[in-house]
C-alpha cells in the first residue's frame, strides 16, 4: 500500500483546494493519519472509497478524541550572543492551543485487502462550533459510529440521516466521554457512604436520626430534602 | 458539567407507526426478552406475527469502558475485557494484550503464543456449545436443550477453574506474560474430549 505521502499528494491532487496534514504518532505502533479539513472531507473521503489503488471501501471504526485547551511547551537550541560568547542557549516557547474534538475514521480496503488508513476530522472547538460532516453517505457503517460520538462527545454531525443519542438514554444531557464531564453527585445509591461518596451524599439527603449512631448528616440548606 | 450544553437534536419521534396504519401493532421486544440475551431492545411494528418495521434501541450493557479506561492502567484494564463478551473472554484478553503489547512494542515469548492459542480455543469451544443451547432455545425449545449444552461447557469451566480460580472471567492474559498453567493443557484438552 502507498505511504501516507503519497496517498496525501494523490488525494491534494484528486481534490483541490483540500488541505490535508500528516499526524504523525510516533512509537512502536506507527500509524500516521490524515488530518482533512472540513469543507473538504466528503469529497476526499469519496476519492480514498472510489480510487482504483486505494479501495477503502470498508470504515471499521469511527471514534472521538477530546483535546482540551492545553499548553505545549517547545524547547530549542538557540544561538545567542551571552557575555560576549555566542552559545547554544535553550528557548523555551510555549504555544496555547484552544481545544478542539476530533474524529478519527479507519479505513481499510475489502478488495485490495490493506490498510489501515486513518483519517482525522477536527471541529473548530468544543462549544458551539462542535460540527464536522458527516462521512455515512460514503461509508454507511459510520452511521451508528457517528451517533456515537455525538452521544459521547457531543460532536454535530451535518448531513447524518438520524442523529440521536446511541447508547445513553435520549433525555440525558451532557455528554460523558468529554474530559470535563463530572458525574452526578446522586447517580448512585450508596446504602453506608464514607469518604468522598459520604461528602457528596450530605448534600443531597435529609439529616438522619440520632439514635442511629451515625454520623450527623445535614443538607447544605434547609430547603434541601430528600427529593429536592 | 460541561460549561455550555449544545441544544438537544430535534429528535425523530419514537412511535413508528400512525394512525393511518391501522393494522400494525408496535411492540417493544425490551432487553429483557429471552431472545435477546440482555443486550438490546427492539421496537417493532408487527402486523399479525410478520414484522413489518423494527427499530434497534442500543445502550443496555455499555458500561463505558473507554472512560474506566482513561483512569485504569493498562494491567488494570484487563478484567473490564473479560466482560466485554463474557462467552469469549479469553479472546478479548488476548485483543487487549496484542494492542498493547503493539503500542509498547513489547515481544511475546513462543510458550505465551502457544498457550494463548489453546487457552483461546477452549474459549471458543465452550462459547460454541453455548452458542448450540442458546440456538435451540430461541427456536423453541424451552431450555432442556440449553442445559444439556451447558453440562458439556461445564467441563471446560471446569478446567478454566483449575486454571486460574475462575470459572468465566479470568483476566489471564496479561500483556506481558503467559498464563500460568498449574497443569499440562495437553492433558486437560485430552479430557473434555
Amino acid at each position: 500500500m502507498e505511504s501516507s505521502d503519497e496517498i496525501k499528494a494523490r488525494a491534494k491532487a484528486a481534490v483541490p483546494g483540500a488541505k490535508i496534514d500528516i499526524v504523525s504518532n510516533p512509537g512502536p505502533a506507527n500509524q500516521p493519519s490524515l488530518l482533512i479539513d472540513n469543507e473538504h472531507a466528503s469529497a476526499v473521503a469519496r476519492f480514498l472509497r472510489d480510487d482504483p489503488a486505494l479501495r477503502l471501501d470498508f470504515c471499521s471504526n469511527a471514534t472521538g478524541v477530546d483535546w482540551l485547551d492545553r499548553t505545549v511547551k517547545k524547547t530549542v537550541k538557540v544561538k545567542k550572543v551571552v557575555d560576549g560568547v555566542e552559545k547554544d542557549v535553550d528557548q523555551t516557547t510555549e504555544e496555547k492551543i484552544p481545544g478542539y474534538l476530533e474524529a478519527v475514521y479507519h479505513l481499510y480496503s475489502m478488495t485490495h485487502k490493506h490498510g489501515p488508513v486513518i483519517i482525522r476530522m477536527r471541529t473548530a472547538d468544543r462549544a458551539e462550533g462542535a460540527r464536522l460532516p458527516s462521512l455515512t453517505p460514503i461509508w454507511r457503517s459510520a452511521e451508528f459510529q457517528e451517533r456515537e460520538i455525538f452521544d459521547l462527545y457531543g460532536v454535530r454531525f451535518d448531513d447524518h440521516p438520524d442523529l440521536r443519542r446511541i447508547l445513553m438514554w435520549d433525555e440525558f444531557e451532557d455528554y460523558p466521554m468529554r474530559k470535563d464531564y463530572r458525574e452526578p453527585d446522586d447517580y448512585e445509591f450508596e446504602p453506608t457512604p464514607h469518604d468522598d461518596v459520604l461528602e457528596k451524599a450530605k448534600q443531597h439527603y435529609n439529616p438522619r436520626p440520632q439514635l442511629d449512631g451515625a454520623e450527623n448528616i445535614t443538607p447544605r440548606n434547609e430547603a434541601e430534602t430528600l427529593n429536592g | 458539567m460541561s460549561e455550555q450544553i449544545l441544544e438537544t437534536v430535534e429528535r425523530p419521534p419514537t412511535r413508528m407507526t400512525s394512525r393511518l396504519d391501522g393494522e400494525l401493532m408496535e411492540v417493544s421486544m425490551g432487553p429483557q426478552h429471552p431472545s435477546t440475551h440482555g443486550v438490546f431492545r427492539m421496537n417493532v411494528a408487527l402486523e399479525g406475527e410478520i414484522v413489518r418495521k423494527l427499530k434497534p434501541v442500543f445502550g443496555y450493557l455499555h458500561r463505558n469502558h473507554e472512560k474506566i479506561g482513561e483512569n485504569t492502567s493498562y494491567l488494570g484494564s484487563m478484567p473490564y475485557t473479560d466482560r466485554l463478551d463474557y462467552f469469549c473472554s479469553m479472546t478479548n484478553n488476548w485483543a487487549y494484550a496484542l494492542s498493547v503489547e503493539k503500542l509498547a512494542g513489547i515481544e511475546v515469548p513462543e510458550r505465551a503464543e502457544y498457550l494463548r492459542v489453546i487457552l483461546a480455543e477452549l474459549t471458543r469451544l465452550q462459547n460454541h456449545a453455548s452458542l448450540i443451547g442458546f440456538l435451540l432455545s430461541d427456536m423453541g425449545a424451552w431450555g432442556t436443550p440449553l442445559m444439556y449444552a451447558f453440562r458439556e461447557r461445564e467441563k471446560i469451566l471446569d478446567l478454566f477453574e483449575s486454571l486460574s480460580g475462575s470459572r468465566m472471567m479470568w483476566s489471564a492474559n496479561c500483556p506481558l506474560s503467559s498464563p500460568s498453567m498449574p497443569v499440562s493443557p495437553v492433558r486437560c484438552c485430552a479430557h473434555v474430549a
